[in-house]
């Protein structure tokens, strides 16, 4: 809200230069947002005076004007603008006058005739959007006097940001209120009275929905013309508060709302039918609003309505068919008082936010409903004349709100607050803001103003007294809790040991957004449900991720752009699987890898040179299952997910539950997407597969271990697992670690068999193993496997 | 005798031109072995009077010495000259690089979330969490949104058609914390929260830092230690913090959080909007209502708040400009972050 200094100044005694005001308020809990003053900088412009005006030789748009600036000759000056005319008072830029936009006047020829200096119009003075001509200035404007002394251009305006809890400071009475408050003065400001009628006219009010509008002011001016001209004075103080003056009627009844905090609704009186009904609008009752849109309500809206129908959207937006115009000449005033409950919502279901409807949600002061007419009227007539009725109030007192005390105790206060205020100061403080303070025995009773919507409970007068006494007043004080130890469950992982392990790895944490590309999300997961936002920014960021794959895939992609050849990315975050049984949000854990085994470096055999392949994050994941304590328990059995290569794909167990998958990306997705490399993918389930396992001791053997090596050539069918279960079953629990150092297939090899060699590494705790122990151990195994798996033994 | 003289001076010079190991075990032999030159000298002494034997033995014993002496000493030499033959040829490059993987590392925003939460829990809180899709009734109406209430339209929410959604902020895990644990309870709950909202300072998902304690008699003065106590501890210097009253439905007396300016020293800046300050936090006494909607009596406990940004205090720590650079997952940016540093 835009708050001019000058305006306030009129409502309380400012003791403060603006800035010193703006951070007062500012740490009471008003921010200032900005200060800035009520023109841009501009220089060289004073009020002047069209002596003559005569055509242009040249130019049928132009004029060439004669101006007086109060002392010297008269300066000729070609001007452009069709309100030039002998007479007026307008702003002249003189010769090397600065003007906002950068620019310099200076002396031109203007279709070969001298101008010496220009004469202003609003937007070219930076003190409107858009003009029409050149600036008008009223008849006693001192002539030869800068502008911005005139027009005190330098006034200071203070944008400030309202909490919705304080509806009561959007106007300049209620930041009058506060600067009262912190200042210890007293709101003062012009004198409101009730002015004796012109008239005896009422306008029949009824209220039909008391609940929603308990109080209908109304009066009737006769005879007013809307055709004058607002005064300078009323259309800068608009302006300055950010609101474009339109006509009297419309102006007066904006300053009062700016001014008071009430808004205010002008019809036009002889377009309303019959007598006004505020009720509740029919379901689906059409509404033609002042801008021209019409609106479909619901029956929660309240309407003003006559006759003929709705004339207007309580307390948001008045109707076009009753509105004002150039013609109006006999107006009703209405200033109502619509209860939040009544207005809270509408506006922004209806997209009308407007002045009036942010006012009324957060809560007009219930009482000063005839106030703001009188102020109304005493503005408006001397503006545009007309003769003002009797001020017209129709109510329903029951359905008024009504302030009940709230009680504060000493105790509480200090408690909340950590700080021991003294009485006087609690009550001074209560007081300057307008409560009624008595005391009671635990402390105070206190009864907020009528314009205070936010005070209910206890909790907001402390909060009242705080702000206004300063937060700063108290002091910093640490709380003494009991020293107790909290449960470290060694079952837990440490989130950053897991994190370190992948990052040691080679991978970098990505961190990808929890909605995805539903399309991206269907080719890797067809057919598996996600939930759909209502209101996604963007139609690629709409369903919520069923795994951390798409983002990662995407994100892969982008560094794949950026001319990345090599990409390790991980990510620690919520999936989100909706099913049958409602939504779950796993934690997951997730990464892939995309190029090189190794960053490209000297000295490594051309193998290691290759893309990344399965084995590679396997050793990866293996890295992370070493941590859980028991990396034997994890087993990996080929599987089948639409996102992954059907032959290079695995489903990752631990004790036989599925605890994630790794596998290849699917060589039509590789393509679909324009990876250069494919993408190797893994995703854990946190819970599941990191759960720790406590490691307890195991003894070690001081007798020498033997190793023994062995290659047998078996059926591609068989895999690894299986021929390390029959090698570990057959060699006895002497076999202290098996190690696979060779796979080969090819030329020496039926087709359809590979040779796998491994060393097989035996030991005993008790005593050290003979050749004999271990030759036997070794017969065993052959035996083993030439019988179950049809092994060969390669010499 | 003369004979010993000449016989040790060709021994020495042998031993002296012996060019290599070898070489010199090969004069050993020669001169010293079972049937060495001077080893024989030493049995031509019985054909000596015995009068003369004494002296001559010690004679040849002491040429014998001189010759093992050089020997030694002449094997020393070769040695350490093979060795230094060795190790120059053995010379790399040190300035070539090492093999193998180049490490990874933690986003920005995890090493700070990870940094808060040991900061806090050495300060005595527990780190709890809670689901990232909420009903309304935790996201809002348990913190005292009222149905329509202005503050609603503060907060731009992503829903789901079933009424369900993304969490706008992480105090709904006040609500579940407190329901689970009740009071006594000091909690931070670090977490990502969503609001409909993308431009240059916002980002439709972000992370918040939630906190929370909850006792007989919490006061407004513990707060402000404990949030200018944490500001302290972060970012590792004094710096000045100040309260400004401020509106949150669930807090009562609510207020926003500045803190001196960190790039600054608050003597004004471009990141601070030449105020000195930064806007870092909200905070507040926690409101009855609040209170109550989790099971707590607030007539017996009371208890402070606080949410701040965990991105915000990243950028501020690593200097990052644009919190999108966050969510763009560049290897080029994620690589800088690499440090030991918690």
């Amino acid at each position: 809200m835009k708050v001019p200094y000058s305006w306030l100044a009129e409502w309380v005694k400012v003791p403060w230069p603006a800035p010193e005001l703006g951070s007062r308020l500012t740490m009471a809990g008003i921010e200032l947002e900005a200060l800035s003053s009520a023109a841009p900088p501009f220089s060289g412009v004073v009020v002047a005076q069209i002596v003559s005006a005569e055509p242009h030789p040249q130019a049928d748009k132009l004029q060439v004007c004669r101006v007086s600036t109060g002392s010297g000759e008269a300066l000729q000056i070609v001007c452009g603008a069709s309100n030039a005319r002998a007479g007026l008072k307008s702003a002249l830029a003189r010769v090397g006058a600065k003007l906002p936009g950068d620019l310099t006047i200076k002396a031109a020829k203007l279709r070969g005739v001298e101008s010496q200096g220009m004469l202003a119009s609003a937007k070219e003075l930076g003190l409107a959007e858009a003009s029409a001509g050149i600036l008008e200035l009223p008849q006693d404007a001192p002539l030869g006097r800068p502008l911005r002394e005139y027009l005190a251009l330098d006034e200071p305006v203070l944008d400030l940001n309202i909490t919705p809890n304080r509806g009561d400071a959007m106007s300049v009475i209620g930041i009058a209120r506060e600067v009262a408050a912190l200042a210890g003065t007293k709101v003062s400001g012009p004198a409101i009275g009730s002015a004796p009628a012109g008239h005896a006219d009422r306008f029949s009010v009824q209220l039909e929905a008391p609940a929603a509008c308990p109080r209908f002011a109304g009066c009737i001016l006769r005879g007013v013309n809307n055709r004058a001209e607002t005064p300078l004075w009323m259309r800068e103080r608009l302006r300055r508060a950010g609101v474009r003056a339109i006509s009297p009627v419309v102006d007066v009844t904006n300053y009062v709302m700016l001014e008071l905090g009430q808004p205010m609704h002008a019809y036009d009186l002889k377009k309303l039918r019959g007598g006004i009904r505020v009720r509740l609008a029919r379901a689906g009752e059409l509404v033609t609003l002042l801008d021209g849109k019409a609106i479909s309500a619901q029956v929660d809206v309240l309407l003003i309505t006559d006759s003929e129908g709705a004339v207007g959207l309580a307390g948001i937006m008045g109707g076009l068919r009753t509105a004002v115009s150039a013609e109006t000449t006999d107006v009703f005033l209405e200033s109502a008082y619509f209860s939040p409950d009544a207005v809270l919502g509408r506006a922004r279901r209806l997209g009308l936010q407007t002045d009036a409807s942010q006012r009324f949600e957060r809560g007009v002061d219930p009482t000063q409903q005839s106030r703001a007419i009188e102020r109304a009227i005493a503005l408006l007539t001397p503006m545009a004349g007309g003769s003002a009725g009797p001020v017209e109030v129709t109510q329903s007192a029951a359905h008024l709100p009504q302030r009940s005390a709230v009680p504060l105790r000493t105790k509480q206060l200090t408690r909340l607050l950590g700080v021991e205020l003294p009485a006087e100061r609690v009550e001074a403080t209560l007081a300057g803001l307008q409560m009624q303070v008595t005391r009671s025995a635990s402390g105070w009773q206190v009864t907020p103003a009528a314009h205070r919507f936010d005070i209910g409970i206890e909790a907001d007068l402390i909060e009242e007294v705080a702000r206004v006494v300063g937060f700063e007043a108290i002091p910093e004080s640490d709380a003494l809790g009991p020293q107790r130890f909290r449960s470290l469950p060694e079952e837990r992982p440490s989130e950053e040991a897991v994190l370190a392990v992948l990052a040691a790895r080679g991978y970098e944490e990505a961190i990808t957004l929890a909605f995805v590309d539903p399309a991206l999300q269907q080719r890797l997961f067809p057919g598996r449900p996600a939930l759909a936002l209502s209101n996604p920014i963007a139609s690629d960021l709409s369903v919520m991720r069923v795994s951390l794959w798409p983002g990662l895939l995407r994100a892969a992609l982008e560094n794949q752009r950026r001319q990345a050849d090599r990409i390790r990315l991980f990510e620690h975050g919520t999936r989100f699987e909706s099913g049958g049984e409602g939504t779950r949000e796993l934690d997951t854990l997730a990464g892939l890898a995309c190029g090189a085994r190794l960053p490209e470096q000297w000295g490594v055999s051309k193998d290691m040179r290759a893309a990344a392949d399965f084995y590679d994050v396997k050793g990866d994941l293996a890295a992370l299952f070493a941590g859980t304590g028991e990396p034997q328990a994890f087993t990996f059995e080929a599987g089948s997910q639409p996102a992954l290569h059907p032959g290079r794909t695995a489903r990752v167990l631990r004790c036989g539950q599925e605890v994630g998958w790794l596998g290849e990306l699917h060589p039509m997705l590789v393509q679909a997407l324009d990876f250069t490399y494919p993408p190797i993918l893994f995703e854990l389930d946190m819970d599941a597969a990191l759960v720790v396992k406590r490691s307890t001791y195991e003894e070690i053997s001081r007798f020498p271990q033997v190793r023994r090596d062995l290659a047998v050539v078996v059926d591609e069918s068989i895999t690894l697992s299986k021929l390390a279960e029959r090698v570990t079953l057959a060699a006895s629990s002497l076999l202290r670690d098996l190690r696979i150092f060779d796979v080969y297939r090819g030329p020496g090899l039926e087709k359809g068999r590979k040779s796998v060699a491994f060393g097989l590494i035996f030991q005993d705790i008790s005593r050290t193993l003979t050749d004999d122990d271990v030759e036997r151990l070794m017969a065993s195994v052959v035996a083993d496997l030439r019988e179950n798996l049809n092994a060969r033994i390669r010499e | 005798m003369a004979d010993l003289t000449v016989i040790t001076r060709q021994a020495l010079d042998e031993v002296a031109a012996c060019g290599d190991l070898a070489a010199l075990e090969d004069a050993r032999v020669r001169w010293l072995g079972k049937k060495g030159t001077l080893t024989e000298q030493l049995k031509s002494l019985g054909a000596l009077d015995a009068a003369e034997r004494p002296a001559a033995g010690a004679r040849i014993n002491e040429a014998k010495e001189r010759v093992q002496a050089a020997l030694e000493a002449r094997r020393e030499e070769l040695r350490r000259a093979d060795i230094e033959r060795r190790l120059s040829a053995g010379r790399i490059d040190v300035t070539l690089p090492g093999r193998g993987e180049e490490p990874g590392g933690l986003h920005p925003v995890t090493k700070t979330r990870l940094r808060i939460e040991t900061l806090f829990r050495r300060a005595g809180f527990d780190v709890a969490s809670g689901p990232e899709i909420e009903d309304d009734f935790h996201n809002f109406g348990a913190l005292n949104f009222t149905p329509d209430h202005p503050a609603r339209a503060m907060h731009d929410t992503f829903y789901f058609p079933d009424g369900r959604l993304l969490r706008t902020h992480t105090s709904p895990v006040q609500i579940r914390a407190l329901r689970e644990h009740g009071a006594p309870l000091a909690v931070i709950a670090p977490g990502r929260v969503y609001r409909c909202d993308s431009d240059m300072t916002h980002s439709p998902m972000f992370h918040q830092l939630e906190g929370l304690a909850v006792d007989e008699n919490i006061s407004f003065a513990n707060m402000k230690a404990v949030l200018h106590g944490f500001l302290q501890a972060f970012f590792e210097r004094d710096l000045a913090m100040r309260l400004r009253p401020s509106f949150f439905p669930f807090t009562e007396p609510s207020a926003e959080v500045d803190m001196s300016c960190v790039f600054c020293d608050g003597r004004g800046c471009r990141t601070c909007k030449h105020t000195g300050w930064l806007e870092i936090s909200g905070c507040g006494m926690v409101h009855p209502n609040v209170l109550r909607a989790s099971g707590v009596d607030p007539e017996r406990y009371t208890g402070y708040a606080f949410g701040a940004g965990i991105d915000r205090l990243a950028m501020l720590r690593y200097g990052v400009n644009d919190l999108r650079l966050f969510f763009e997952n560049d290897l080029r940016f994620l690589r800088q972050f690499r440090t030991f540093g918690a």
